[in-house]
């Protein structure tokens, strides 16, 4: 198998063999159930569904009380599906899955929703350099975009100009994070570096392999 | 506030120090081990702590002092394995837990009441 679902807990810091200060994440990931198993034949890919967190039944609506049913279990937060397997890994319908999947050292991607920061100027969100100078007349255009593009030809602005906007909220992955620690015993893995996302919110963990 | 998980990680993952007990105003000496090629030795820094931030596991406190007429201040991670012990040398009192005031003194100014028991 190729991942879990996981929640982001809060950042810490830890000190390694050398003495170097070095930050983390921790992830409460798993145990998740498989809802569903995905075929070749029948939907045309290969993929599992997880599920994660429990919820209360009454706020569940009859089709997914249905469907967790049949997985022999309780209605469940988080729905993700996995499409990359490993080879002789194939999980089956209802079973569960928790941390042992992976081990310390290895490197896993993480993916989730990244905070929102609202409307932003082109320097914030697209990493504009602003202009340069404060000072040789130049006032009140600090962080400013500038050119939108020429004049006469084309007429108009480019599609897909980099301008201000919403920033953030959207899904982000980051890659190679290295496992520092599990616990198995709480369902916690200590990723090194930052992951998406505010405290609480709901992360895919994957194996690069 | 700090979640439960959190907590049990932080315990599980740092070590705690068994560090006199200091504050903002102390006057304290920091051994600190340093490692060059293959040789360590311990360097001493002595100063006043003018902060103390962050909680468990991130804990860090702010040492400052002036060194050949200039200012240093310097922070270390309370449970940082290079620190091989503390000596508090003298109890200041000040009113507040960050003394970035004393950053702006010098001289008599500067001075802090000791604290006596």
């Amino acid at each position: 198998m190729s991942g879990l679902i996981g929640k982001k807990i809060g950042m810490t810091s830890i000190f390694d063999a050398s003495g170097k200060n070095i930050p983390c994440t921790l992830i409460q990931a798993g145990p998740c159930v498989v809802t569903q198993v995905k075929t070749m034949e029948k939907d045309g890919y290969d993929a599992i569904q997880l599920a994660f967190d429990d919820k209360k039944e009454k706020n569940t609506t009859n089709a997914l009380k249905g469907h967790f049913k049949k997985a022999n279990t309780s209605p469940k937060r988080v729905l993700r599906e996995f499409t990359r397997f490993e080879v002789g890994a194939r999980k089956s319908h209802g079973e569960v899955i928790d941390v042992s999947v992976f081990f310390e050292g290895e490197y896993v991607d993480v993916s989730g929703v990244s905070k929102g920061k609202g409307f932003q100027g082109v320097v914030k969100r697209h990493n504009f350099g602003g202009v340069g100078d404060r000072s040789h007349g130049q006032h009140n255009r600090l962080r400013a975009p500038g050119s939108l593009g020429a004049s006469s030809w084309p007429s108009r602005v480019m599609k897909g100009m980099k301008m201000a906007g919403r920033t953030g909220g959207q899904k982000v992955k980051m890659i190679n994070l290295q496992i520092v620690k599990i616990f198995p015993e709480e369902n916690l893995i200590v990723v090194k570096g930052s992951v998406p996302g505010h405290n609480g919110s709901y992360l895919k963990i994957e194996r690069w392999s | 506030m700090k979640s439960e998980l959190m907590q049990f990680a932080e315990e599980q993952l740092v070590e705690k120090k068994n560090h006199p007990d200091f504050k903002a105003g102390d006057t304290v000496t920091v051994n600190y081990r340093i490692v060059e090629g293959a040789k360590e030795r311990i360097q001493s820094y002595q100063g006043v702590v003018i902060q103390r931030a962050g909680t468990a596991a991130t804990e860090t406190f702010t040492v400052r002092k002036i060194s050949g007429g200039i200012g240093v201040e310097r922070i270390f991670p309370v449970n940082s394995p290079f620190i091989d012990n503390i000596v508090v040398n003298k109890r200041g009192v000040v009113r507040r837990a960050r003394i970035f005031y004393q950053r702006a003194l010098t001289g008599k100014k500067a001075r802090i009441k000791e604290r006596r028991n």
